[in-house]
């Protein structure tokens, strides 16, 4: 067995056991459940299809909730190993470091893909038992919700290992995680409105509001999953999509970026540390 | 004669501005057991990470059994063993678990680890409990069964009996006598000398840095000349012998004992002198000078070697 794939069974099955698993899966599934059934009350059956519904509502969780939990499962991925002393023994095995990395972000992600398939899966499947009726398109925006959500995931536990490796405690490495939280999550945005708001309605240059709507992955994110088709006219997101020149590729590709980037530098940072 | 299994020739390492290992050169052979002695702080850590090839030297070369430890796949380290100072592990796993893990990164068959655990001492029970419910005994011998994994060549352990109970420790060093006999290399570090007596080919010690006496236990004594300490204790009537012109210092300690610290050379002459009438004697002890002594002794700068 590989390396790599060896250390991603030991993190999962580290997950099982201290119920981490358990623990995000339950928690998006209830509040995707919440959400999906508290949401629709309003809108009741007047033409708009439920789904669509429910992936803006559950959109709005992820950005949230997701970064959290691989900021939470990341955080302590290197220096918390560093710490308890068994960094020290599994760099004395013959495995290379970048595997130990590989490895810990391959399990991380199985952890975190299946909280998120079965947590949102459980309010599509539950939707669908109650009678509502759901197009194929519909189907197609839940998966690709739900594959985008992953990505997000991905790029926060990226971030979450590149503050893990520059800690030398885990407190400290805890406490960095919550402020690039946030920083993405609310106060990146907040400046962005904030200077929306200063331009006094005067439109941003394309290129200026692309580059700000890029460099915030969970930006990138909510364009991706809000800014066309149903969703965009139900958040009311459409709006900002129209002026960016901003395709669903590009956004994964910034997505992508936003993986790769962190995952470098955690492995230039941990190969070079000292234990 | 084999090649060494280890060898440091020349090797300083240091972090910043602390020069935590100075110009340190040895030779470890195949089948032998050497202690690595010294304080907290002396050194004995960083030359046995620099052996694992988990730190690079600042200068001087390190290769272990024909190659650079910290250099290329790794593939050296499939075959050493090494077990941390105050090893730890997975808390959620259960000992089956944690070393089924370590077994397949070395590439040693997962069937193998029941007799492992046997070797070291750790019931089945036991074995499919979390780490996490293990007493410090329990979690040392796991790490001794994982540093065991894939019989290796060279053993490098460091502080191997801190937190042992001495039937534990007397265990140990039972199965260490039974790894050297398979012609294992195995570097012990430790602080606890008196235990290691008897047990080690060689001990080196190392003080700041700089490795300040290497060889064998009998060795070390007669560089370090210390005194051999003989107590007598005489029967009812009779009286100490005083030959040599009474260069014996004998000092009563208590009713009729006596003790005297004699030269290694004049040991034998004194001794056929005090039992030239056994009757006359009622016990007699002979305490050669310990580990402990020998180790204060290199560290007094008195008998600076090399």
């Amino acid at each position: 067995m590989n390396n790599i794939v060896i250390v991603a069974r030991k993190e999962i099955q580290e997950g099982l056991r201290n119920r981490w698993v358990l623990a995000t899966t339950l928690l998006l599934g209830a509040l995707a459940l919440t959400l999906s059934f508290l949401g629709s009350a309003p809108t009741g059956n007047v033409g708009v299809n439920q789904l669509d519904v429910v992936i803006v509502s559950l959109s709005s969780l992820t950005i949230f909730l997701v970064p959290l939990i691989a900021l939470l499962l990341a955080h302590d991925a290197i220096v918390g190993e560093i710490e308890r002393g068994t960094m020290l023994l599994l760099i004395s095995y013959p495995i290379g470091r970048r595997q130990i990395i590989f490895g810990k972000f391959l399990g991380h992600l199985a952890i975190l893909a299946f909280a998120t398939l079965f947590g949102y899966g459980t309010a599509a499947a539950a939707l669908a038992m109650t009678g509502t009726e759901i197009g194929l398109a519909s189907w197609w925006a839940f998966l690709a919700m739900i594959t985008s959500s992953i990505l997000l995931g991905m790029v926060f536990i990226a971030i979450g290992y590149v503050t893990s490796a520059l800690s030398s405690e885990r407190s400290t490495a805890g406490g960095i995680a919550i402020g690039v939280w946030l920083f993405f999550v609310l106060i990146y945005d907040m400046a962005l409105l904030g200077v929306l708001v200063a331009a006094e309605g005067r439109p941003l240059p394309t290129g200026l509001l692309d580059g700000l709507l890029v460099l915030n992955p969970t930006d990138a994110y909510r364009l991706l999953n809000l800014g066309s088709g149903e969703a965009g006219a139900l958040s009311g997101l459409g709006g900002i999509a129209g002026h960016t020149g901003l395709s669903g590729p590009m956004l994964v590709a910034a997505l992508i970026a936003w993986i790769v980037a962190p995952l470098a530098l955690t492995l230039r940072i941990f190969s070079r540390r000292e234990l | 004669m084999t090649a060494p299994t280890v060898t440091l020739s020349g090797v300083a390492k240091r972090y910043g501005r602390i020069e935590a290992v100075k110009d340190v050169s040895f030779e470890l052979e195949q089948g032998q057991t050497v202690a690595l002695v010294g304080h907290n702080g002396a050194g004995k850590t960083t030359l046995i990470k620099l052996m694992l090839g988990l730190i690079r030297p600042t200068q001087g070369t390190v290769q272990v059994l024909g190659e650079d430890p910290a250099r290329g796949d790794f593939a050296v380290r499939q075959r050493l063993g090494y077990l941390p100072e105050s090893v730890s592990f997975h808390m959620a796993l259960t000992g089956r678990e944690t070393l089924a893990f370590y077994a397949r990164l070395k590439r040693v068959d997962v069937s193998d680890i029941a007799g492992l655990f046997e070797r070291v001492g750790l019931a089945p029970a036991a074995a499919d409990r979390a780490v996490r419910t293990y007493s410090k005994g329990m979690r040392q011998r796991l790490g001794l069964a994982q540093a065991l994994l894939g019989s290796p060549r060279v053993l490098l352990l460091d502080e191997p009996t801190s937190g042992l109970d001495p039937a534990l420790r007397r265990n140990f060093y039972e199965l260490v006598s039974g790894l050297r006999s398979a012609g294992t290399t195995i570097l012990l570090s430790s602080h606890a000398l008196t235990e290691l007596e008897d047990r080690t080919d060689r001990v080196i010690i190392v003080n700041e840095g700089v490795a300040i006496a290497d060889g064998t236990l009998e060795k070390l004594r007669g560089i370090a000349r210390l005194p051999t300490r003989i107590s007598v204790t005489l029967a009812d009537g009779a009286r100490i012998a005083t030959p040599n012109g009474g260069q014996v210092a004998w000092k009563a300690v208590r009713n009729r004992t006596f003790e005297a610290e004699v030269a290694p050379e004049n040991k034998i002459s004194i001794l056929r002198d005090v039992t030239a009438d056994p009757a006359a004697v009622a016990a007699l002890h002979v305490v050669e000078p310990t580990l402990d002594e020998l180790y204060a002794h290199f560290l007094g700068g008195r008998g600076m070697m090399r």
